[in-house]
């Protein structure tokens, strides 16, 4: 039956043009001096009464980071970033973090609000077919620091810990240092080790044995402060039998100045734990000239580090005029899965280089990829993925299927994957597809009175489906309408 | 620092040769052998040659070596190089073609063992069919001997043929290539192909070097409009190997089949790279590659399909299957695709698993022994590639190759 | 009432030439009646049916296709759909990952809108799409499917006139729809288009045989040849076409 995923309304509503969520908020900014030194970590530290051994760990991963070079193996056209025109700090000016709702500053609210987020107790979500009362727990980051949590009490009777990082490190420390950058170790390339000197803040989950999380956790960004570098940091663990799903969607005012985010998620599931890690990625992508946008250059990176646990990654990437990020699964207990879905769509001059890896450790071990790429005006959009299948890997099992969708004549779609076999018993397929939007499906729909741009948005979510259905309803809708936005004006 | 290798190879080039050899050994000296860091070679590690000392080889006189390969071939007209130097004697060329020629350099390609070929080349086939011509088939074999042919003790001979076949407008020819030899050897060759308007070429290309050989080959083509370009690579032979191949799909409505299987066992490490470039609208090009890897065998297809914006219409297709045999085989594959034109259809695909289950167990309940089975099921993995090629003589070479190779190795 | 007069129409082909394909229609379909174009292969019967739906590819030359007052030929391709002109095609597109209801509905809605009329909601299409598929005796799940997508010949014919029968054209085009189906969904795609009967309500049967003729009667045949409308009769045309072949009226014509 036709379902909120399917509706009409969703579509149309977003066909008015432009990109909808590129306004500032105005809120009063503490913001530190501009560049990066060792000082400067040890002020992102001292502001946040950081224990001693995380500013160790941040000046080592400094350390670190000043050894290294900006990769420039990916299919982009970087321009030179200069990081020491960046602040490293920006957080609202509050003394303490608010009580409740009541105390989060008006005018954040109603920035949500316009963004369409929904931040209340008990967030219903209308249209829902036999959701219920479906809740979500909303810790929202804005700019660095976490200003408001809600559904504490009902997820701690759970057992189930959901913070902003910078209070985990207070409050949980020993689970923060047993765990960060174990997944994604400080070395691991140059926008991590940038972010383990400097992250600002981020989300914290941590899922005990056999504890079913009882809502969806989610998590909105939202870049707005002038040259502010971001640097979240979101790390969750799920013990034994644990399962859960965090969505973290985002978008990004409208400005001229270049933007970095260089984000790092972790991701850790022990024995039979399940972890569902959804993004709809929307920040600004620049104007139709290539103009400004956000660098949205991420590393993140789950373990399955139990048997059977079970980590799938599942992106929306609309935004952002470059996109640097390849959400991966290290598949390391016996007959873990690991599973990545991903739409990734580029207009006008944005550019992305994105995919993932699965790397099958243990016999046993599953990996499913579906990938579709969707290119339009002058961008450049590169799947680059890598299946590796180690010696141990026995009876490991692969499908990847990797479809680019090219609409306009002024585009590229590359795909580039890496795949290594090492076990006779690993069995692998790979298809990928590069095609033309079809006109003879433009104008069947057009003849039965679709516009060519809803016929464009209507084909176009078809084409996504495989990738669209894995994303839970709410944000499956916001997807819908993300899609047929970024691709206003691609046909004439 | 430069390995031992490219020290005694630059030690050895003459700096008294012209401009293009001289631009060549420069291009070698700054950027030396590649390595493993280099994207195009992430697969493929040179340590192997790294510390060996290599010699260029010189003309001989050695007498036929005495091959499997060699044995039965098909009566044909032949041409016979032996370590890069072409022997009359032994030669029974057609009357069209120019068997031996000092090899035209001007079109020096930038990759590293084109240019290590461009510093050392003395000799190659210049095969050029006049145009609207039918040459009919032809067996170009290059044989190089690595024991005691030349060069001081403990250094490896470094054989270098550059050979060029060119079908002018309308012409056809089928040519059987088969690359063997004996010995410890570096055979690196350079084919450069340019076919014109409506021109045919059947390429069958049998690598069957020896067991402690090197053999690099690095081919050209080049495709003009309505040229149907029809190759066959099998390789069974070597050590190491590589063999890259840029193809240039240059004028509308070209053809390109390029198929490539390698069978390979013990320690052989065989790399099978393709490069092609469609710059030309309505072109069409089909690759199809199948590794069968036994022992600790390593295999790699890296296959790269460019769309220029002006290939429209451009119908691309490239599928890579590999059968490991053993605990110890490895597949590495990259299959490509960089497109930049909206009108085109292009697809590709990969599978890796081992021999099927099922099917050895039907054989089996059908009084079949498992190896035999096994054997079968192999035979007919890496037969279907050969399908293309017409029953005769130069089927024949290919099947026994195939045999032998599974007697060997694999199976 | 659809009116074509001396539609001419060209296409070029691949090689850069230009070809005539129609050489002047001229054909009046009345309100309330439904008219079969008949031909041989290549006589330009379903460049006819592309050039009134507005399909890219063809030239309009010379001529109109008007209907009640509203000039075809300068609309966009959903302009002519809202305006009532539906396409049933020869080969149904598939739409992969497109849902049939979603389809059908977002198609509906936005000719409503076009016309002014107010938008079906969800539980309002489902009942009308519900007895449309019963009356062409297709399964419910029909719904639920991906437009055209792993559907069988005489399936997408039927969801064609599915569409029909929710779309409630003014002008249905019906481009060999009797191709490929065997007898009994050829009585079900007939009994589809008879039961559409209706005085504001016309069609254009496009075939090569007079099966479907059988089941759908025409109020007029007309012949298609060479582009040109060549001779046109009642009913009893088709049959002599059938039994004397198109060469003889071609000759006659």
């Amino acid at each position: 039956m036709d379902t909120p995923l399917d509706s009409n309304e969703a579509l149309r509503a977003v066909t008015e043009g432009g990109y909808k969520f590129g306004f500032e908020t105005d809120i009063e900014m503490d913001i530190a001096p501009v560049g990066l030194s060792a000082d400067i970590v040890r002020l992102i530290s001292a502001r946040k009464n950081e224990p001693a051994w995380l500013l160790e760990w941040r000046l080592a991963a400094f350390a670190t980071w000043q050894q290294m070079e900006q990769p420039k193996w990916a299919n982009l056209a970087i321009p030179p970033i200069d990081l020491q025109a960046l602040h490293y700090y920006a957080a609202p000016k509050k003394t303490a973090g608010p009580k409740s709702l009541d105390e989060v500053d008006p005018e954040l609210l109603r920035t949500y609000e316009k963004l369409g987020i929904p931040l209340r107790e008990r967030a219903i979500l209308a249209g829902v077919e036999g959701a219920g009362e479906r809740q979500v727990a909303v810790d929202a980051v804005f700019d660095s620091v976490s200003v408001a949590t809600t559904f504490r009490e009902t997820l701690a009777a759970a057992g189930v810990i959901f913070c902003p990082i910078s209070e985990a490190v207070r409050s949980h420390p020993d689970l923060v240092r047993r765990y960060m950058g174990s997944v994604v170790p400080v070395s691991d390339n140059y926008f991590a080790a940038l972010n383990s000197a400097v992250f600002s803040d981020g989300s914290f989950v941590f899922v005990p044995r056999g504890v079913k999380c009882p809502m969806e956790l989610s998590t909105y960004f939202r870049i707005n402060a002038r040259n502010t570098g971001q640097f979240e940091r979101t790390l969750i663990i799920a013990e034994d039998g644990a399962s859960v799903s965090y969505l973290e969607g985002c978008t990004a005012p409208q400005r001229d100045e270049n933007q970095l985010h260089a984000a790092v998620v972790e991701l850790v599931a022990l024995d039979d734990a399940s972890i569902k890690y959804s993004t709809v990625q929307n920040w600004y992508p620049g104007d139709a000239e290539g103009r400004g946008g956000i660098y949205n250059f991420v590393t993140k990176r789950g373990a399955c580090r139990g048997a059977r646990s079970h980590i799938s990654w599942t992106q929306v990437e609309t935004g952002s005029a470059i996109t640097w990020k390849y959400p991966s699964c290290l598949l390391i207990g016996e007959g873990s899965v690991g599973e990545f879905y991903s739409v990734a769509v580029t207009a006008n001059h944005q550019q992305a280089d994105t995919g993932t890896k699965m790397v099958h450790l243990a016999p046993n071990t599953r990996s499913t990829i579906v990938s579709k790429g969707i290119s339009a005006g002058h961008s450049a959009n590169t799947y680059r993925g890598q299946v590796h299948m180690g010696r141990k890997a026995a009876g490991a099992r692969n499908h990847t299927q990797c479809d680019s969708l090219l609409i306009g004549d002024l585009c590229g779609a590359h795909t580039i994957p890496y795949i290594e076999v090492r076990n006779p018993s690993a069995k692998l397929e790979h298809e990928a597809t590069t095609s033309k939007l079809s006109e003879d499906q433009l104008f069947y729909c057009r003849q039965r009175g679709l516009s060519a741009e809803d016929a464009v948005g209507m084909l176009v979510n078809g084409f996504c489906k495989d990738v669209l259905k894995e994303l839970p309803m709410e944000f499956a809708v916001e997807a819908q309408k993300l899609l047929a936005v970024s691709l206003e004006g691609s046909v004439g | 620092m430069a390995t031992r290798a490219e020290t005694s190879l630059l030690g050895h080039f003459t700096a008294a040769a012209d401009a293009a050899r001289r631009d060549a050994a420069a291009r070698f000296a700054r950027h030396g052998l590649p390595t493993v860091r280099d994207e195009a070679w992430k697969y493929t590690s040179l340590r192997a040659l790294a510390e060996v000392d290599f010699t260029p080889a010189e003309a001989g006189t050695a007498p036929m070596p005495d091959l499997p390969v060699l044995r039965d071939l098909p009566d044909m007209p032949r041409l016979v190089f032996i370590n890069g130097f072409y022997r009359a004697d032994l030669s029974a060329p057609p009357a069209w073609a120019k068997p031996s020629t000092a090899p035209d350099l001007t079109q020096v390609a930038g990759e590293p063992f084109a240019a290590l070929n461009t510093m050392f080349t003395q000799d190659g086939a210049r095969l050029a069919v006049p145009a609207g011509m039918d040459a009919g088939t032809l067996l170009l074999l290059t044989l190089t001997i690595g024991d005691g042919a030349g060069g001081k003790a403990g250094a490896i001979v470094l054989a270098s043929p550059r050979h060029r076949i060119t079908l002018g407008a309308g012409a056809a020819l089928s040519v059987l290539e088969i690359t063997a030899g004996s010995g410890s050897y570096l055979h690196n060759a350079v084919l450069e192909v340019a076919l014109g308007a409506g021109a045919t070429l059947r390429h069958r290309r049998l690598q069957d070097e020896a067991e402690r050989a090197f053999a690099v080959a690095t081919l050209y083509a080049d495709l003009a409009e309505r040229a149907t370009y029809d190759a066959l690579i099998f390789t069974v032979g070597a050590a190491l190997s590589r063999t890259e191949a840029h193809v240039a799909l240059t004028g509308a409505g070209a053809t390109l089949s390029l198929d490539a299987a390698q069978a390979l066992a013990g320690r052989q490490h065989g790399d099978i790279t393709t490069m092609l470039s469609h710059d030309a609208p309505q072109c069409r090009s089909r690759q199809t590659i199948r590794n069968v890897l036994d022992g600790a065998a390593r295999g790699v297809f890296q296959g790269r399909i460019d769309v220029a914006r002006a290939a429209q219409k451009t119908d691309g297709y490239q599928m890579n299957h590999a059968l490991l045999l053993s605990p110890l085989a490895e597949i590495d594959s990259k299959p490509e695709l960089r497109i930049n034109a909206d009108d085109v259809k292009c697809s590709h695909g990969a599978t890796v698993g081992e021999l099927d289950a099922d099917q050895i167990f039907y054989l089996r309940s059908r009084g079949i022994t498992e190896a035999e089975a096994r054997s079968m099921l192999i035979h007919g993995f890496l037969a279907e590639p050969l399908g293309v090629i017409e029953d005769g003589p130069m089927r024949d070479v290919f099947d026994r190759a195939l045999l032998r190779s599974l007697r060997t190795g694999a199976a | 009432m659809l009116e074509i007069r001396d539609l001419h129409a060209t296409i070029t082909t691949a090689d850069g030439q230009t070809r005539e394909i129609l050489r002047g229609i001229d054909l009046s379909v009345p309100d309330g009646e439904i008219h079969a174009v008949m031909g041989p292969n290549g006589a330009g019967k379903s460049t006819l049916a592309h050039v009134l739906s507005g399909r890219d590819g063809y030239e309009v030359t010379a001529g109109s296709a008007m209907l009640d007052e509203q000039d075809l030929l300068a609309m966009a391709p959903e302009e002519r759909a809202a305006a009532g002109v539906f396409l049933a095609f020869q080969y149904p597109v598939e739409l992969p990952g497109v849902g049939n209801a979603h389809f059908l509905r977002t198609a509906l809605n936005a000719q409503r809108r076009a016309r002014g009329e107010a938008e079906l909601d969800a539980v309002q299409f489902l009942k009308l799409a519900r007895a449309e598929i019963k009356r062409l005796a297709m399964r419910d799940d029909m719904l639920k499917r991906q437009v055209n997508v792993g559907f069988s010949g005489g399936e997408k014919k039927r969801n064609e006139v599915l569409q029909m029968g929710l779309l409630r054209p003014r002008v249905a085009v019906l481009d060999e729809t009797d191709s490929g189906l065997d007898i009994d969904a050829l009585r079900i795609v007939a009994e589809g288009v008879n039961a559409l009967r209706a005085p504001r309500f016309s069609a254009l049967v496009i075939t090569h045989y007079q099966r479907l003729l059988d089941y759908i009667v025409p109020d007029r045949v007309h012949v298609l040849a060479a582009g040109r409308i060549v001779r046109s009769g009642g009913p009893e045309l088709a049959r002599l076409l059938e039994a004397e072949g198109y060469a003889a009226i071609e000759q006659a014509a």
